[in-house]
């Protein structure tokens, strides 16, 4: 698993971003309505999918739970919108500070008990299921008939409110997902992430330099969540619907981690690439099923498994750390066993 | 010279068994002490619990007067032991350079700062031409002096070591040797390491320790404590000590 950004990023790496991203901002200016709402779901799970690499790639804690920091973090934005008139803008930081304390607490609960990986992962996905039935039965914000935004159609952009086009909303998760990628590479470049990474090599070696394993795996959950609040209160006020059923549904974790388990568990772009590939692809499907008139019902997540097997049993470490040596971007001098 | 490390009457059971019973002994500042015994004599278990690794049963350990024993791995290492494993443990995707880089971040918070010490220690154990090269690819002798430089790096007031040298050739355990005797010289490290290879441990203690079945059964100059029949026996038997009656 390299890192996916050497330390002395390649001038050709630099201009593919560079093009990259021109492309991505050019977006808007040439596709249409459907075109810009697969992207918008691309964004958004690459975002997602970011978030979570923090947890799993670089600390090695496995959640399958994360849907419950999409989950709070929406519900949050949204009540403060609806009945307390606080924008998205000042939400976003009460639902980073209460997915961060939900993430704390699962964090603190499973590490000071010494539960570790798949035990740990089990009890993620538990705080996700009983959030879920909790929200079900939680009639302030609608309970399980679901709570809404007010829905207008939009020709001008408010953006203090992120009330408007779907070209606004484009931006806005383009710009969040660029900053992602901004923060993870700090992150991967401090300290926190040296330790995070030798902590998810190997834990009492870890131990042994001096490392508090405790405090820094908790650091993980706790910045994982915190950096996925973001997703959901992108979700509350761009979808300006949720149901417990959906915002807390495994379904959803999963979907949020499949991009980067695609497209590189543990490197910066895996994640961003795996979303790009996978969203696509079963957007593809669906069109070519329907097209060809038959009901498959799954076919998109049959292809999904299918693609899953593949990778790993030809890609294991992901798309992009193999694509990253095709391009001449992987800057690691790899010995002859590797 | 004054004692940096003291173990007094450290015992520790597993269920029935008696790992280490009572053992008490003091490694001196600048010194190198080597601790002996055959297999299951207790010697790994010895340093888990100086480590913090394990928690001892009974007894002290302290470092410069200060008490360890209840410390995390984590904190004893703050306090100034670093210790490696036997069974090697590199953060296998890392890079040499990055595992070493870990170990240098301990007490150095700046990545710049930390890296720049990282590479001296890895210039020390020779493992230089190796520094962009994942863990994962190395060798057995280039991995135990990594595991060495990643211990170094976190800054201790003694080393100690886990059989640092098992499964080397000979010429891979004169360098380890030469590597360890020159940081001794330099830098005045202490050091306290756990061997099975004899040339290596008459080479390089100043003072060695016997343990048998958990227990201290001799200790001494290295040249006097091969001659001592209990090691003799522990080791091969007491029908080879010279002048035993068989």
């Amino acid at each position: 698993m390299s890192l996916g950004w050497p330390a002395e990023l390649p001038r050709r790496g630099a201009v593919l971003l560079g093009l990259a991203g021109a492309l991505l901002l050019a977006v808007p200016a040439f596709a249409d309505a459907y075109l810009l709402s697969v992207l918008t779901l691309v964004l958004w799970l690459a975002y997602a999918g970011q978030a979570w690499n923090v947890m799993m790639g670089f600390a090695g804690q496995l959640s399958l739970g994360h849907t419950l920091y999409v989950g709070l973090a929406a519900y949050v934005s949204g009540v403060l919108f609806v009945s307390f008139g606080i924008g998205p803008w000042l939400g976003v930081w009460l639902a980073i500070v209460i997915a961060a304390i939900a993430g704390g607490c699962i964090g603190a609960l499973g590490f000071r008990f010494g539960i570790r990986g798949v035990y740990f992962a089990l009890l993620t996905i538990a705080f996700a299921e009983f959030t879920r039935i909790a929200f079900d039965h939680f009639a302030w914000v609608g309970g399980s008939a679901g709570f809404f935004l007010p829905v207008a159609q939009r020709t001008t952009n408010d953006l203090l409110d992120l009330r408007g086009t779907p070209t606004m909303f484009y931006y806005v998760i383009l710009a969040l997902t660029a900053g992602a990628l901004v923060v993870c590479r700090a992150l991967l470049k401090s300290r926190l992430g040296y330790y995070w990474l030798a902590i998810r090599e190997d834990q009492e070696a870890a131990q042994a330099v001096g490392i508090d394993v405790f405090r820094y795996k908790l650091l993980a959950v706790v910045i994982s969540a915190g950096l996925t609040a973001p997703a959901g209160v992108f979700y509350a006020f761009f979808y300006n619907n949720m149901y417990p059923e959906q915002m807390f549904a495994i379904t959803r974790s999963i979907e949020i981690i499949l991009g980067a388990i695609v497209g590189g568990i543990g490197t910066l772009f895996g994640p961003v690439l795996g979303a790009f590939i996978l969203t696509p692809l079963g957007e593809l499907v669906t069109a070519a099923v329907d097209r060809a008139g038959v009901n498959v019902p799954g076919a998109k997540q049959l292809v999904y498994g299918g693609l899953m097997v593949l990778i790993v049993v030809f890609l294991p470490d992901g798309i992009w750390p193999w694509l990253a040596r095709r391009l001449g971007l992987d800057g690691a001098d790899r010995g002859p066993s590797s | 010279m004054s004692d940096l490390l003291s173990v007094e009457a450290l015992s520790k059971r597993f269920r029935g068994l008696r790992a280490v019973h009572e053992v008490s002994f003091s490694v001196p500042e600048h010194r190198i002490v080597g601790l002996i015994g055959p297999n299951g004599a207790g010697k790994t278990t010895t340093f888990n619990l100086i480590a913090g690794a394990l928690a001892p049963d009974a007894g002290r350990v302290q470092l410069a007067g200060r008490d360890l024993v209840g410390l995390r791995p984590d904190q004893v290492c703050a306090a100034g032991i670093a210790r490696t494993f036997q069974l090697v443990k590199p953060f296998a995707e890392l890079t040499v350079e990055d595992n070493v880089l870990v170990g240098a971040l301990h007490r150095r918070r700046r990545v710049a700062d930390a890296r720049a010490h990282a590479r001296a220690v890895i210039e020390r154990v020779e493992l230089g031409p190796l520094a962009r090269r994942r863990a994962a690819s190395l060798t057995l002798p280039d991995r135990k002096r990594l595991e060495l430089a990643k211990a170094l790096a976190t800054e201790p007031r003694i080393l100690l070591l886990d059989e640092v040298m098992a499964g080397l050739r000979p010429t891979e355990t004169d360098r380890m040797v030469g590597v360890l005797r020159a940081l001794n010289r330099d830098t005045g490290m202490a050091i306290l390491l756990i061997e099975h290879v004899m040339r290596a441990v008459m080479a390089l203690s100043d003072h060695v320790i016997v343990l048998d079945q958990g227990e201290k059964i001799s200790e001494g100059a290295p040249a006097d404590v091969v001659r001592d029949p209990r090691v003799i026996a522990c080791y091969l038997g007491p029908d080879h000590v010279p002048g035993a009656v068989a």
